[in-house]
């Protein structure tokens, strides 16, 4: 069930160029599930700016009851939510949204994810699910550069991993589609969150294949009452037929929806 | 006596806070998080005749302590709200008041005459103020004879109280009130949107697909207490004040102002709880202000 919450910063730090890591504490965190699901924050107590910001979830420890969340500090309100320390609280809201299913795979299989970005962090906690279940993932992460890239090493210890920089600062120059196409991966199942032009890419690629992946789009309410991100469906792309990336989504199975 | 009780034509409010038209979809969501039964009424998203996608996305962008959006009217139609949304909230005993919107004079009068019919439908706001759609819409709201004209068509037809939404985006809204008034409404809900653009600095392009939008949140609060200072003191219908509130001293300002009950919009977005919160709030604003009923502090700033 969704809920509201002042969650505790346990931890908050920078750990690539702009990007950085926040975990929080709360029983809000007995409601998540399925990795790729969001929270929506509020990055300040007054109304400037006005908007929560989506923010995927990269680990879950419901022991201890804290998330991690991944995200990049580029706008007004990402910027405000890096200047909060430890001790500090923050308005959360969630767990919102449909993530990965991970059911659609079994044991012994193999899994490929594929993560652009600030994409990368919810196929985290997808991994470390995955490899639970015993499935086998391997891992292509792509970046702009290598001072962006991060979590190289923790995808590493979960299955064979992939980095790609755009400038060729840090492993493959390139997109992930140049270690896609030279590998030709035997999996079963395909996995990814990233930038529209990466998904388009994969599911030119990928069509037939049963594959699922993650959108971003930009959001107003978080819980499927703006209409501000919608989709249009890929069997009727110019009808009245719709999907909300927030609600119905993000996650949509591989040529569902149109990537516009 | 329940203090925020507010009687408005067609409308029993148990207490006078409602969700905005387009902040709430058709209550589903929110559903989910409060029992809708606390609202004081609900003012479901704009209905067309036919079923519409609306504009495409990027749809909303922020602006300082407000936002832009430019949705299109998008909703399931007449027919799919006559048969799955309205049923659907007869769950709860709130009055809803269902958004009428359309291109054509006769798109209003065939919305009005059938929504008007659902059971749990007490009252219509006329959308003639929607500045995201290419035909009709804003364009009904910024001439006063098309606007009483219009007024006119839907109030023949229409089986329950008709509210028209007045657009902010006008040189004389005293005029426009009064037309409206004119053409039989009884009673005003103001202001919606107000028209603005913004634009990336990267890319040198609108960030809105449909170039501009509607600016809401509390950015535009001073524009609609003015307004309503105004309107209020030179119409005889009641007025249902929206624009950026965010707390109970929003409420008592729009009161003050001289509206008689309220509607949240934006502020759902960034706190879904907010019209319980307020509406449990306001008792203890009243007994600060050393006010019995809040009917009392209605046009204050004026009277």
């Amino acid at each position: 069930m969704i809920q509201q919450e002042m969650m505790n910063i346990i931890k908050h730090q920078n750990i690539a160029k702009d990007i950085y890591e926040l975990t929080l504490q709360g029983t809000l965190v007995q409601e998540m599930g399925e990795p790729g699901q969001f929270v929506h924050i509020r990055t300040n107590s007054g109304v400037d700016p006005l908007l929560r910001r989506p923010i995927s979830i990269a680990h879950i420890d419901k022991q201890l009851n804290q998330c991690t969340l991944i995200y990049r500090a580029e706008g007004k309100g990402t910027k405000l939510l890096a200047s909060h320390s430890v001790s500090s609280q923050v308005d959360v809201l969630g767990p919102l949204g449909n993530g990965f299913p991970i059911e659609e795979i079994q044991r012994g299989e193999t899994a490929l994810l594929v993560g652009g970005g600030i994409g990368v962090p919810p196929l985290f906690e997808l991994a470390k699910q995955l490899n639970q279940n015993g499935v086998k993932t391997i891992h292509v992460l792509g970046f702009e550069t290598a001072e962006k890239v991060f979590y190289e090493e923790e995808f590493a210890k979960l299955g064979e991993t992939y980095i790609t920089t755009v400038d060729g600062t840090m492993g493959t120059a390139g997109f992930v589609t140049n270690v896609i196409d030279e590998y030709q991966f035997d999996f079963h199942v395909l996995y990814s969150c990233g930038p529209i032009p990466m998904l388009k890419a994969l599911e030119d690629r990928f069509k037939e294949r049963k594959g699922y992946i993650s959108l971003e789009q930009r959001m107003g309410c978080g819980i499927g009452a703006c209409f501000a991100c919608v989709c249009h469906l890929a069997e009727e792309p110019t009808g009245a037929a719709y999907v909300k990336v927030c609600s119905d989504g993000p996650v949509f199975p591989i040529g569902k929806v149109v990537l516009a | 006596m329940n203090r925020l009780q507010v009687e408005l034509p067609g409308l029993s409010l148990k207490n006078p806070v409602m969700p905005a038209s387009g902040c709430f979809g058709f209550g589903k969501e929110f559903s989910k998080l409060y029992d809708l039964n606390k609202l004081g009424a609900i003012m479901i998203k704009a209905t067309t005749e036919e079923a519409r996608y609306g504009n495409p996305t990027p749809r909303v962008a922020e602006t300082p302590a407000g936002m832009l959006n430019a949705i299109g009217l998008q909703n399931p139609g007449l027919e799919g709200v006559l048969t799955n949304e309205l049923p659907w909230l007869e769950q709860f005993d709130v009055p809803i008041i269902a958004n009428v919107a359309g291109s054509e004079t006769e798109d209003y009068v065939e919305v009005a005459k059938r929504i008007s019919l659902a059971p749990n439908v007490k009252a219509l706001e006329l959308n003639i103020s929607c500045p995201n759609v290419k035909k009709g819409g804003i364009a009904f709201g910024t001439i006063p004879e098309v606007a009483q004209e219009l007024t006119k068509r839907v109030k023949e037809v229409s089986a329950v109280p008709v509210y028209v939404k007045l657009s902010p985006n006008v040189a004389d809204i005293v005029g426009m009130a009064q037309a409206v008034e004119a053409g039989g409404a009884d009673g005003i809900t103001m202001i919606n949107t107000l028209l603005g653009m913004r634009i990336d600095i990267k890319s040198g392009k609108p960030i809105l697909a449909n170039k501009s939008g509607g600016l809401s949140g509390p950015a535009i609060k001073p524009v609609a207490i003015r307004m309503i200072y105004e309107v209020s003191q030179k119409v005889n219908i009641p007025i249902i004040g929206m624009g950026g509130i965010e707390s109970v001293d929003d409420i008592i300002e729009y009161y003050y102002a001289g509206a008689s009950a309220v509607a949240i919009g934006t502020l759902n977005f960034t706190d879904p709880f907010i019209c319980p919160r307020l509406i449990e709030e306001l008792p203890g604003k009243l007994d600060e202000l050393g006010v019995h009923h809040i009917t009392e502090l209605i046009g204050r700033s004026w009277k």
